[in-house]
């Protein structure tokens, strides 16, 4: 498991989901989920498009109410936090604000509900680089500034627990890497912070753990390296003057051959050794043969095939 | 717009020693709510414009029909509910911000950051509750004084006319504002347990004037009965001075009333509670 240096544990609080269950009706949103969200770290929630996430994140915000089984933070519901803003902060729809609204009215409004003084208004304005914005009407904001208005809300209690529900949806490049280091430098105060994205490649470089649900169950909870490592998706990129060739032998042995760009082939089964020794053997030339290390994004789609809720061809939801 | 990766950390010990939030601090944020949004503004001016304009009107007309007017009516003139015919009007507009307080934050999505900061939600529901009532006592009560003066000095010369000192005057007046109350609060019972305006209106609007104009087809005996007790025209009671057949005592009128909305906002707090966000 990878730890921080700058683990601090009495700092943060520990997200405990116990044989979590949530049924709409006839369909099982979560099914029977078990986890927990430790501080220092951040920790990244994946899976599939309708698989749950947000749900979960509902029923830890006590907005839902679970059919069974039962989530804590810092061993408490969430509905008897005392002022739950200064112990959990959570961006959950970013776009969820009345658009008559200022910025600064939206959050006095969070601040004064939560006994938060009027001045850490104007400092999480200031963190998310909209004091300039602050008067203005939330109606004409862009995406990206309604997910740092979404933030500012969730830092505005000072909270040792953070949750961000797909919190780079609309951001600039700029955006996602400033997201990023925010995340990272929350966790190194020993912050618990629990973010869920579909952008696995930015999840590989924000993320010290995983938790991975599909269909309402859960996949995996380990670290991202652990998760990476795990997956059976490996392949060698081979280059070649005489990939006709190639491929046919390959095939012929029982590999399975993908076209892949730029004159290349991807071949699962033998490894580059193998392949090497076909090639040699059979005099062709080889460019390029290079073992490719899959990355989260490939993991991901490996563990998630067979629980995708929804996709491509199928009824659109 | 500038990025800064400023340190996030707040006011010393701010989060290490949480401080219970109350019921004050939700009331504070539920008036910060109402009065930024704009249609609290409009609405409150639209039931001071029908409240007060319609009341002039009403009393003008009926001041200049008052000679050539029946015994039969002159035995019923009630100075005080003709300058205050207005209400009637103004009930819409008021019951109308009642129920947008509430929708507004389900139509955009709001409700969902208002009750995980408020999780509970019996809190965040009176909070709201008493905002509404406070607006709507207040509003009435301005619509109430200024629409009696405004009738009052047009009917002078031409009818009888009313004045605060006379028996039960004052009781009808401060009675409007009462009467503003309920109905805003009716509003936001109404908006909390349907969570849509359009759906909420048009039963408030039902309540208000379709029913009880359904109940004037309905044979006598029936009628008289309904009329008696209708909620909304029991509570109306105690804003009038003249007593009419068929009606309940101001005070008795007005606990109809108060029993009604009661029981409309329990269910929608039991509801509340219960329902996913």
């Amino acid at each position: 498991m990878p730890r921080k240096s700058a683990y601090q544990p009495a700092k943060g609080q520990l997200i405990e989901a116990r044989d979590l269950t949530k049924r709409y009706g006839a369909t099982l949103a979560i099914d029977d989920l078990s986890f927990d969200v430790r501080p220092g770290l951040v920790t990244g929630f994946i899976g599939p498009n309708g698989s749950g996430k947000t749900t979960t994140m509902r029923l830890i915000l006590g907005l839902d109410s679970p059919t069974n089984g039962e989530v804590t933070v810092g061993g408490k519901r969430y509905r008897d936090l005392p002022a739950p803003l200064r112990e959990v902060g959570a961006l959950i729809d970013a776009k969820a604000v009345h658009p008559s609204r200022t910025a600064y009215h939206h959050l006095l409004s969070l601040a004064q509900s939560n006994h938060i003084p009027t001045s850490r208004v104007h400092d999480v304005l200031g963190i998310v680089g909209m004091e300039s914005a602050a008067g203005r009407r939330v109606g004409g904001f862009s995406l990206g500034m309604f997910q740092r208005l979404g933030i500012a809300a969730a830092l505005l209690g000072d909270p040792p627990v953070l949750m961000f529900d797909e919190p780079l949806n609309g951001l600039d490049p700029e955006g996602i890497v400033w997201v990023r280091q925010l995340m990272r430098s929350l966790a190194a105060e020993g912050r618990t912070v629990f973010v869920s994205s579909h952008l696995m490649n930015e999840m590989a470089v924000t993320a010290d753990h995983l938790i991975v649900i599909g269909r309402g169950r859960l996949l995996r909870d380990e670290g991202v390296s652990d998760f990476v490592e795990s997956s059976s998706q490996r392949w060698v990129l081979v280059r070649s003057p005489q990939l006709n060739e190639l491929s046919t032998l390959l095939k012929a042995a029982g590999a399975q051959v993908r076209v892949g760009t730029e004159e290349s082939i991807e071949v699962t089964g033998p490894d580059s050794s193998a392949i090497g020794d076909l090639a040699a053997a059979n005099g062709l030339t080889l460019h390029e043969l290079a073992t490719q290390r899959p990355s989260l994004e490939d993991a991901f789609m490996d563990l998630t095939r067979d629980s995708v809720a929804f996709r491509a061809g199928e009824a659109a939801s | 717009m500038t990025t800064t990766t400023a340190a996030v950390a707040g006011p010393a010990g701010a989060a290490s020693v949480p401080r219970a939030a109350g019921f004050l601090d939700s009331l504070r944020s539920e008036w910060t709510k109402a009065r930024t949004v704009p249609f609290t503004l409009w609405n409150l001016l639209a039931a001071t414009v029908l409240g007060i304009g319609i009341g002039a009107l009403i009393s003008a007309l009926a001041a200049h029909q008052y000679p050539k007017a029946t015994a039969l009516v002159r035995a019923q003139w009630d100075p005080t509910s003709t300058s205050g015919a207005g209400l009637s009007m103004a009930q819409l507009a008021i019951g109308v911000l009642g129920i947008l307080i509430v929708t507004s934050e389900y139509s955009t999505g709001a409700i969902r950051s208002s009750l995980a900061a408020v999780p509970r939600r019996g809190r965040f529901l009176v909070a709201k509750a008493v905002v509404v009532l406070a607006l709507s006592f207040a509003v009435t009560e301005l619509i109430a004084f200024t629409a009696f003066f405004i009738g009052q000095a047009l009917i002078s010369g031409h009818a009888p006319t009313a004045a605060l000192g006379q028996p039960h005057v004052l009781r009808a007046l401060v009675g409007c504002g009462l009467y503003g109350a309920l109905v805003g609060l009716l509003g936001l019972a109404l908006g909390t347990l349907l969570r849509h305006a359009a759906g909420a209106i048009t039963v408030l609007v039902a309540l208000l004037f379709v029913l009880p104009g359904i109940a004037a087809a309905l044979p006598a005996s029936i009628e008289h009965t309904v009329e008696k007790f209708w909620p909304t025209q029991a509570g109306q009671q105690v804003t009038v001075v003249v007593r009419t057949a068929h009606t309940l005592p101001p005070w008795t009128g007005l606990g109809v009333l108060a029993l009604f909305v009661a029981i409309v906002a329990a269910a929608a707090l039991s509801v509340l509670i219960r329902r996913d966000t």
